[in-house]
């Protein structure tokens, strides 16, 4: 068997936030209609949440559903688990117009914490991440300096952040100079 | 720097996460069509100072199209709506016309002259 890692392998830097490469993580896309029910319940087997509010993330213990698009949704399940979660899902969803994919190995997955997090991010996005703007359980696609990437705020203050498993590496360094020691705005 | 709203993320999008694409409302002219419809079709655009509609992709972000109507002379925005329509909604072009009273633009004008 082959022995799968990250793009960039347990990277980690610290400085006036910590950034960190997260870890295997399973990822499926869903394409579909939110609103239907058969869908609503697939997403609940799945990752034990509901179907999450349009710009929302959902997590709960070992699973999460994040909104993409009106169409689509991002769920986060154990590593190990996503293809077999990923069949259940085309099986539980037969006859909807809907797509199931694994996407876990197609992305990178890293978390920024610490004080400066929110200061980290909002140096590479154009995305309003004031406190009043942008608050635990939001979720946002976007770009950060010259590559599309998602993140969200989890209630313990920090980010989480994910991106196509090619700009991984870049992402990391990126996120890395954001966060050198001796770059604090003081702006949050 | 241009600020448009994505009708479907209800996310307020800057420029540099939205893909320009060109005029709005374009009725295509293909195969078996009039060689001056499709000239047309191919390479006449509007370049007006003042009321344009475009088509804009939310590229970083739902990677949806959707249409704009804006001031090209101002770069104030009267507002975004859905790509699935030919002509802009009624919505649109009364809030056009408050700000704008007398526009047209093709086959498109001040509804209330
Ligand atoms: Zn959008």
């Amino acid at each position: 068997m082959s022995n799968p890692v990250t793009a960039t392998n347990g990277a980690q830097f610290s400085g006036i936030a910590t950034v960190a490469d997260v870890g295997l993580q399973g990822m499926i896309t869903l394409r579909g209609d939110l609103s239907s029910k058969p869908l609503a319940a697939a997403v609940k087997a799945a990752t034990g949440t509901e179907v999450p509010a349009q710009g929302t993330i959902l997590v709960v213990e070992g699973g999460a559903a994040a909104w993409m698009s009106p169409d689509e949704l991002l769920l986060l399940v154990p590593y190990e688990q996503a293809v077999a979660k990923t069949a259940e899902l085309t099986k539980a969803l037969k006859g909807e117009h809907a797509l199931a994919a694994n996407v876990s190995d197609a992305r990178s997955f890293f978390q920024i914490t610490g004080d400066g997090a929110r200061e980290v991010l909002a140096k590479i996005s154009p995305v309003d991440l004031s406190p009043e703007a942008f608050v635990a359980g939001d979720f946002r696609r976007s770009r950060t300096a010259q590559v599309a990437a998602a993140f969200w705020l989890q209630d313990d203050g920090s980010f989480r952040v994910v991106c196509f498993r090619s700009v991984g590496a870049y992402m990391f360094g990126l996120l890395s100079t954001a966060a050198h020691p001796q770059s604090a705005v003081g702006v949050y | 720097m241009l600020i448009l709203e994505c009708p479907y993320c209800g996310v307020k999008a800057e420029e540099t996460e939205l893909a320009a694409g060109g005029e709005a409302h374009l009725k295509r002219f293909g195969p078996g069509s009039d060689d001056n419809d499709f000239h047309d079709y191919l390479f006449m655009r509007e370049n007006p100072k003042g009321v344009h509609f475009e088509r804009w992709r939310h590229a970083n972000g739902c990677g949806k199209w959707f249409h704009a109507a804006r001031c090209t002379t101002t770069l104030e925005v009267f507002g975004t709506y859905a790509a699935q329509t030919y002509e802009p909604p009624q919505e649109i072009k009364d809030k056009i016309t408050a700000k704008r009273p007398g526009w047209s633009w093709r086959e498109f004008s001040d509804a209330s002259e």
